[in-house]
C-alpha cells in the first residue's frame, strides 16, 4: 500500500498540491480523476519521486520514501505522449528494462513474450514503432513499464491522444492487466467514463486537494460535495439555486416542486439542487415524477438517445432522452423528473439529500 | 461560401505508388454543399487529415481534383483558396487581447473598422467570450484558447468552408459540450460550410448534418447520424458508430430465420437462403434480456462474462458458445442471472461480407 500523508506541495508560493492524504491499495486501479490543472501531473509527479514534498510524508508499506530519490522507487511510468526507441523494434523496446538490469536473455525472452500476450502485442514484436498505430505504441510503452516488476506503476491520462475505440477497448481491457501483476497502480485522468470503467478507487482532484476518495460507485452515488459531484458527471450535472420554504422548494416566487417525506430534515432556506443528465425523461412513468416545461435549445443526435439541450430558469439543462422524436417547430418540452432522483445541496456545497440507488 | 467536389482524389506519401496499398486516399468522390456542416470520422490512420488537408491546399492530391463551385483549385496554394482552419491546438496570437486577435482576420482583408468592431462583437457574443474580450490571449485556458482560435476561424463571413481538424483534442471532456452547441448554434446563424474531421464518434454524430466514415483511405459510408446508427451499410460502420459498437454475430439465413448455431432467430422479411460470410448485426442499445426461467422467453440462452456500470446503464458482456456480444441494461432494469437474450426483428440487420443485404 501507498500512503501520503498532509502531502503538500508548492512551485514559486503557488500551492500545486494541499494537504493531501490518500491511500492506494494495490491489485486495483486507482483513478485519480479531475479537470485540467487540478493537481493530477503534480500529484503523479511527487508519488513518483520526481518532485519532492515541501510538507508531508509517503510510505510504502509503511516505509517512509518521502526523501527518496525516483531512481530508488522501482517506479514505472506512462505520459499522455508515449515514449519508445525508435530505432529498437517492440521486442527489443519491452526488453530494454531489463537489459538494462543484465538479465539472462532467456529469462528476458520469457518475460517480453508473457507482456506482449497480456498487451496483444504479440504479432508485433518485430516492427519498429514508426509502422505501429498510436494505440499500438501506446501498448509497447505500457509493456515496457509494466515488465520491470515496478512496485509502482503511474499513468498519467495514458489515452489521451489515443482514438476514441481504442480507448474504449482499452479501459474494459485494463482493470484486468492489472489483476496480473503485483503492483500499486495508479491511473490519472480527466475522463469520467474512464474512471467508471476500471471501478477500483477513485480520488476526485480539484485545485489541488482530494475532495473525496473511496470505491468508485461510491464516489460516483454519494458525493460528500456538490463540486465532487460536478467532477464526476458528464455532460455536466444541471444545477439550480432554489429557496425552501415550508412545503415547496421555489424558485422565486414559483412553487418547484413538493417537499416530501425525505426531504423532512431539510430545514428552510437557500439550496442548490442537482440533476444527472439522464434521470429526466419525456414521459411520466411514476406517480412522484414532478413536471418541468423547459424552453428547448437544441437537440444531438447520440445513437440511442438524443441529448436536449434545454433552458431552465437561465441556466443550461441537458437530457439524454431515449425514444424522443424531436420537433424543432416545438419551444418547449416537458421533462419529468422523480423527486428522489434530484441532489439537494446546503449554501456550503454539502449534501443535504443524495438520490437512494 | 462555395460548393466543394473532389473528383477521384488519390494521394500516396511514397515515391513508389505501385500497388492500392501505397495510397493513405483511394479514388474518392465526394460533393459537399454550400452550408453544409459535414463530420469526417475515422480511426487514425484512415486518411481523413490527409482529405482535409487536400480541401484546405497544404497537400497537392497525387492524383484527381478539387473544384470550388465551377473553379478548379486543384493547384491551388492554401492563401488563394480562402477558407478558414481550425487546428487540434489553438494558434493564436498570445501577446494581443481575445478581441484584437478576432479582429486580426479582418484587419487584414481592409474591411471598416465599424464593419470590423460589428462582427467581432457578434462572434465574441457567440462564443461567450465578451466578458473577456480585452484579456491578453496568454494569459487564458486551453478552452479559452481554443475558442479564440475558432472565433478566428469564424469571424470571417467571406470564406468559401471553415475546416475543423479535431478541435476539441485538447479540451476537458466537459469543456467539450459547451464549444459543440457553440459551434452548432454558429453554424445555424451564419450558413458557412463547415467540415469537421475527428475520430470522436459523439462529437461527428452530434456536430453534422451528414457524416463521412473513412476507413483504410476510402469513404466506405455517408448518411445522416440517425442512418449510421439505425442502418450501418458496412460492419466497420456498425463497430465504429456506438459505444460499445454494433454485435455481429455469424449465421446463417432461411428466408425469415437466421440460425446463430442452432438458436432461431425470427427476422422482419425473407432473405431468401444466405450461408456464406453471413452476419446478424443488432445494436447492444436493443438486445433484451429475460430471465430463463420465465416459460415463455424464447431467445438465446447466454452466459454473463462480467457487468460494467457507466453511471446510466450497465454494459452486459454475454457468451454464447464461441461468440461474445453486449446488451445495454438501464439501470432502473434487472439483468436476470441467466438471461436468454432477444433480438428484436426490427432492430436487425443482416452483413455478407461485411456490407449489408437487402431483404
Amino acid at each position: 500500500m501507498l500512503e501520503l500523508k498532509n502531502a503538500s506541495n508548492f512551485i514559486n508560493a503557488e500551492v500545486h498540491l494541499s494537504n493531501i492524504s490518500l491511500q492506494f491499495k494495490s491489485g486495483i486501479v486507482n483513478a485519480i480523476l479531475g479537470p485540467t490543472m487540478s493537481g493530477k501531473t503534480p500529484l503523479i509527479r511527487l508519488i513518483a519521486g520526481l518532485d519532492k514534498c515541501a510538507e508531508g510524508n509517503i510510505f510504502i508499506n509503511d516505509n517512509d520514501i518521502t526523501n527518496q530519490k525516483v531512481q530508488k522507487r522501482n517506479v514505472a511510468m506512462v505520459h499522455q505522449q508515449f515514449i519508445n526507441y525508435p530505432s529498437l523494434s517492440v521486442f527489443d523496446n519491452i526488453a530494454s528494462p531489463l537489459r538494462i538490469l543484465r538479465i539472462d536473455e532467456k529469462v528476458i525472452g520469457h518475460k517480453v513474450n508473457k507482456v506482449a500476450e497480456l498487451l496483444k502485442l504479440e504479432s508485433l514484436l518485430k516492427f519498429f514503432p514508426n509502422n505501429l498505430s498510436g494505440g499500438e505504441q501506446q501498448r509497447t510503452a505500457i509493456a515496457r513499464a509494466i515488465i520491470k516488476d515496478a512496485d509502482l506503476v503511474l499513468m498519467d491520462e495514458p489515452l489521451a491522444n489515443l482514438d476514441y475505440k481504442f480507448r474504449e477497448e482499452f479501459r474494459s481491457e485494463l482493470p484486468n492487466i492489472m489483476k496480473e501483476i503485483n503492483a500499486i497502480f495508479i491511473y490519472a485522468t480527466s475522463e469520467v467514463s474512464e474512471a467508471l470503467f476500471m471501478s477500483g478507487n477513485t480520488t476526485i482532484l480539484s485545485n489541488g486537494q482530494a475532495i473525496q476518495s473511496g470505491p468508485t460507485y461510491d464516489i460516483y452515488n454519494n458525493p460528500n460535495n456538490i463540486i465532487a459531484l460536478k467532477i464526476f458527471s458528464d455532460p455536466s450535472v444541471n444545477e439550480l439555486k432554489v429557496i425552501k420554504k415550508e412545503k415547496y422548494f421555489f424558485i422565486g416566487n414559483t412553487q418547484l416542486f413538493p417537499v416530501k417525506k425525505y426531504h423532512k430534515h431539510i430545514r428552510d432556506g437557500i439550496y442548490s439542487i442537482a440533476v444527472r443528465p439522464y434521470h429526466g425523461f419525456s414521459k411520466k412513468h411514476s406517480k412522484d415524477m414532478i413536471e418541468f416545461k423547459m424552453k428547448i435549445l437544441g437537440n444531438e443526435f447520440a445513437g440511442a438517445e438524443n441529448i436536449i439541450h434545454t433552458e431552465f430558469y437561465g441556466e443550461h439543462w441537458k437530457f439524454f432522452i431515449s425514444n424522443y422524436v424531436y420537433d424543432d417547430q416545438l419551444d418547449h418540452i416537458k421533462i419529468y423528473i422523480d423527486a428522489k432522483d434530484i441532489f439537494i445541496f446546503d449554501n456550503d456545497g454539502l449534501p443535504v439529500f443524495i438520490p437512494p440507488l | 461560401m462555395a460548393r466543394i467536389s473532389i473528383n477521384n482524389i488519390s494521394h500516396s506519401y511514397k515515391k513508389r505508388k505501385d500497388i492500392e496499398s501505397d495510397y493513405a486516399l483511394k479514388s474518392i468522390n465526394h460533393v459537399w454543399n454550400d452550408g453544409e456542416s459535414f463530420a469526417i470520422l475515422g480511426p487514425s490512420g484512415c486518411g481523413k487529415t490527409t482529405l482535409l488537408n487536400i480541401i484546405s491546399g497544404l497537400l497537392t492530391a497525387s492524383n484527381g481534383s478539387i473544384y470550388f463551385d465551377e473553379k478548379d483549385v486543384t493547384y491551388l496554394p492554401t492563401e488563394e483558396r480562402n477558407i478558414a482552419q481550425v487546428f487540434q491546438f489553438p494558434i493564436i496570437y498570445d501577446t494581443m487581447t481575445v478581441a484584437e486577435n478576432l479582429s486580426f482576420p479582418l484587419i487584414n482583408r481592409g474591411l471598416s473598422l465599424n464593419q470590423i468592431q460589428n462582427k467581432v462583437t457578434e462572434i465574441l457574443g457567440l462564443l461567450k467570450l465578451d466578458a473577456i474580450s480585452n484579456h491578453k490571449a496568454n494569459d487564458l485556458t486551453a478552452d479559452q484558447k481554443q475558442k479564440i482560435a475558432l472565433g478566428r476561424g469564424l469571424v470571417r463571413s467571406d470564406v468559401n468552408a471553415i475546416l475543423f481538424d479535431e478541435p476539441l483534442t485538447v479540451i476537458d471532456p466537459q469543456m467539450k459540450w459547451e464549444i459543440h452547441s457553440h459551434i452548432k448554434s454558429i453554424h445555424r446563424q451564419l450558413n458557412q460550410t463547415m467540415i469537421y474531421v475527428t475520430h470522436d464518434q459523439t462529437e461527428a454524430l452530434t456536430f453534422a448534418d451528414n457524416v463521412a466514415v473513412m476507413k483504410d483511405g476510402k469513404i466506405i459510408q455517408v448518411g445522416t447520424p440517425n442512418e449510421l446508427f439505425k442502418r450501418p451499410a458496412h460492419t466497420f460502420v456498425g463497430y465504429f458508430i456506438g459505444s460499445p459498437g454494433m454485435n455481429f454475430l455469424p449465421c446463417q439465413v432461411k428466408e425469415k430465420i437466421a440460425l446463430i448455431g442452432n438458436e432461431k432467430v425470427q427476422l422482419c422479411s425473407d432473405y431468401g437462403n444466405l450461408c456464406d460470410g453471413i452476419e446478424l448485426g443488432i445494436r447492444p442499445e436493443y438486445v433484451k434480456l429475460f430471465d430463463s426461467a420465465d416459460v415463455d422467453s424464447q431467445g438465446i440462452p447466454a452466459v454473463i462474462k462480467n457487468i460494467i456500470n457507466y453511471g446510466r446503464s450497465n454494459i452486459v458482456y454475454l457468451e454464447r458458445g464461441t461468440y461474445q456480444f453486449n446488451a445495454i441494461v438501464p439501470n432502473d432494469e434487472a439483468i436476470p442471472d441467466n438471461p436468454v437474450a432477444v433480438f428484436p426483428p426490427d432492430k436487425i440487420h443482416i452483413y455478407c461480407k461485411s456490407k449489408i443485404i437487402e431483404p
